[in-house]
């Protein structure tokens, strides 16, 4: 993979895989410490979809803090709404919030919504929450775009679950038809869902098949592979006449092992203090981050 | 602004939705940010004008609806001011689409909905939406408007264009009669007095509003003298026109193609209850669902036709009596 990070990345490609996965290391630490605050929330799914978050946020879209009006800017949807504690945490890194602000999470009049709210953080770019939707206000985005002959990209994170919703599949039929390239979807592929696997729930399976047949671009990577997830997105960017799909395999609370792998943090759970502490050591924090985070976060 | 509207509904006896595709092809080039998504039914609901005129800007969703509503969220998210248009039976399928990615995001994007109500006809109950009103209405943000004529139809096209705001509008199926002047003004959130009269009032909205002025002529007939008021827009529904109409004439009947609940009747009642409460009759379908037939065949057999509207007058005018 080194060639590709090359060219993915340029002339420091460890700087930036670097900056990225400290980036990733930030988003998981404090999305456990915002739904510790909060007291309920997704940590599973929140985990699994930092290395993606970060690698969108930081190297993959042109999107930052200074152009959140700007026409041009590439647009990014959670289509997987209950994914919000990490997007709040990336974008609290990149300064498009406060990263103490962020940390009040699911409380009344925070803008941290449980799900992100278009009216109540203006660098989210549309509501979300219910499974299916993003996708489908994503194409409308890309359709849109095109027809003012816009470059910008538009970026949308679905859970694996969501795909058991019909909406996604009449949204990927669509995108297809219309050839809609500037449109990019990732799938958070962790194999869990609320109550059980995919397999045990609604069986996924033969997925990257699924969207083939459905005439998009299609590339499977490691989604906790920073160079993979980069090189991907590169990939999916030159993708002329048909929409791309990231379908990135991941680990359902990657990083904190009591989590890793088990549905119950899915969520919407509570965490307890010593949860939150064994979590946040185990993302790398040492105890004056835990402090700070846990004590001085609200 | 609607002095255009006039000549875009020419063909007198237009559907309401013929009415609405002629006046948006003709609107079209006024508001360039306008762009008609499409469920494979354009020649249903009108927009075959818009399709044929601006077909650059006519985009095909397919047998899909969930995923046309929501992408009308994106599409008004950068800029375009979106109509959805479908039968209002698929409304309600996509409706949790336009709940989140519309309302509650508060996009600039419109519903347009042909096929309300049991003026569909021939179709049958499974086509006929008798729940549209009261459900669209429930959504926060929500403006809810059913014009009455051809006319109308036009204006209120304009005016939903001109509005910044998600807004669910009926048209309708059959051939619609004409029933306002060349000086009717249609303005989102009033209502109208089409007839005056001092005994009892026929609030009424769509194609109840020509049976509802037929009601009122069988009553002047037997000495009733009954005011019909168009309340084309359902939210936010004209509370002080209402007032007014129940301090003059102390009796209302509320009168609509759809369920007696959470319709126009729902919305006249709230609004009286806090303001001027008064003996109200209600005609729509009672509970049940349509069937195949006519529309002015299915009126009779469900009950929402001139007589009887003209018999829940008499019935409200009895219950003011005895106050």
């Amino acid at each position: 993979m080194t060639d590709t990070a090359k060219i993915i990345v340029g002339e420091n490609p460890s700087d930036l895989a670097k900056d990225l996965a400290v980036a990733a290391a930030f988003t998981r630490k404090h999305a456990i410490a915002s739904i510790y605050h909060a007291g309920s929330g997704h940590p599973g799914g929140a985990m699994s979809s930092a290395d993606i978050l970060a690698c969108l946020f930081g190297a993959e879209m042109n999107f930052w803090p200074d152009q959140i009006h700007d026409p041009q800017r590439d647009r990014f949807v959670l289509s997987k709404g209950h994914g919000a504690p990490a997007l709040y945490a990336i974008a609290a890194h990149h300064g498009f919030c406060g990263i103490k602000d962020s940390l009040r999470l699911r409380k009344l009049n925070s803008p941290f919504q449980g799900h992100p709210h278009v009216l109540d953080l203006p660098w989210v770019e549309t509501s979300t929450g219910s499974l299916g939707q993003g996708i489908s206000v994503a194409l409308g985005m890309a359709m849109g775009l095109k027809l003012q002959k816009n470059p910008a990209r538009v970026y949308t994170l679905l859970g694996d679950g969501e795909l058991q919703e019909g909406e996604v599949w009449e949204a990927a039929m669509c995108a297809a038809h219309h050839r809609l390239d500037n449109l990019c979807a990732i799938i958070d592929y962790n194999k869990l869902q609320s109550d059980n696997s995919n397999e045990v729930i609604m069986r996924l399976e033969p997925l990257a098949a699924k969207f083939r047949a459905f005439d998009w671009a299609v590339a499977e990577v490691d989604g906790h592979d920073i160079v993979e997830l980069l090189s991907a997105f590169r990939r999916a960017s030159a993708t002329h006449g048909r929409p791309a799909v990231v379908i990135a395999h991941t680990i359902k609370g990657k990083g904190v092992p009591y989590m890793e792998n088990i549905p119950t943090w899915h969520g919407s759970v509570k965490l307890t203090r010593e949860q939150a502490e064994d979590a946040l050591a185990a993302l790398g924090a040492d105890g004056s981050e835990i402090r700070e985070l846990l004590d001085h976060g609200q | 602004m609607a002095s255009d509207a006039p000549a875009l509904i020419a063909t007198s006896g237009d559907s309401l939705r013929e009415a609405f595709g002629k006046a948006l092809s003709a609107l079209a080039d006024e508001f360039p940010k306008v762009v008609v998504l499409d469920a494979d039914i354009a020649g249903g609901t009108g927009v075959h004008h818009f399709r044929k005129s601006h077909p650059e800007r006519f985009l095909q969703f397919g047998i899909a609806e969930q995923n046309m509503m929501a992408a009308a969220g994106g599409l008004a998210a950068v800029g375009h001011i979106p109509i959805v248009t479908t039968f209002a039976v698929f409304c309600l399928r996509a409706i949790e689409q336009a709940r989140l990615s519309l309302c509650y995001a508060r996009r600039n994007a419109k519903i347009v909905a042909s096929h309300p109500g049991i003026d569909v006809g021939p179709d049958g109950g499974s086509a006929q939406a008798l729940e549209d009103l009261a459900a669209f209405r429930a959504i926060p943000g929500m403006t809810v408007i059913s014009p009455a004529d051809p006319l109308e139809m036009a204006q209120a096209t304009r005016a939903i264009l001109e509005f910044d705001g998600p807004v669910y509008m009926r048209t309708g199926r059959s051939p619609a009669r004409r029933l306002f002047g060349e000086d009717h003004v249609f303005k989102i959130g009033k209502g109208n007095i089409l007839r005056d009269g001092c005994d009892v009032t026929i609030v009424a909205c769509g194609v109840e509003v020509a049976r509802a002025m037929d009601a009122a002529e069988l009553l002047a007939g037997e000495g009733i003298s009954a005011r019909v008021v168009n309340m084309a827009t359902i939210k936010p529904i004209d509370a002080e026109l209402l007032a007014r109409c129940a301090e003059e004439t102390g009796a209302i009947v509320t009168a609509e193609d759809h369920n007696i609940f959470g319709g126009l009747g729902g919305a006249v009642a709230e609004s009286l209850v806090s303001t001027r409460p008064c003996p109200v009759e209600f005609v729509g379908l009672q509970d049940t669902f349509g069937a195949s037939g006519e529309p002015d065949e299915l009126a009779d057999a469900f009950g929402i036709s001139a007589p009887h509207i003209a018999a829940a007058a008499r019935r409200a005018i009895t219950r003011k009596a005895a106050q």
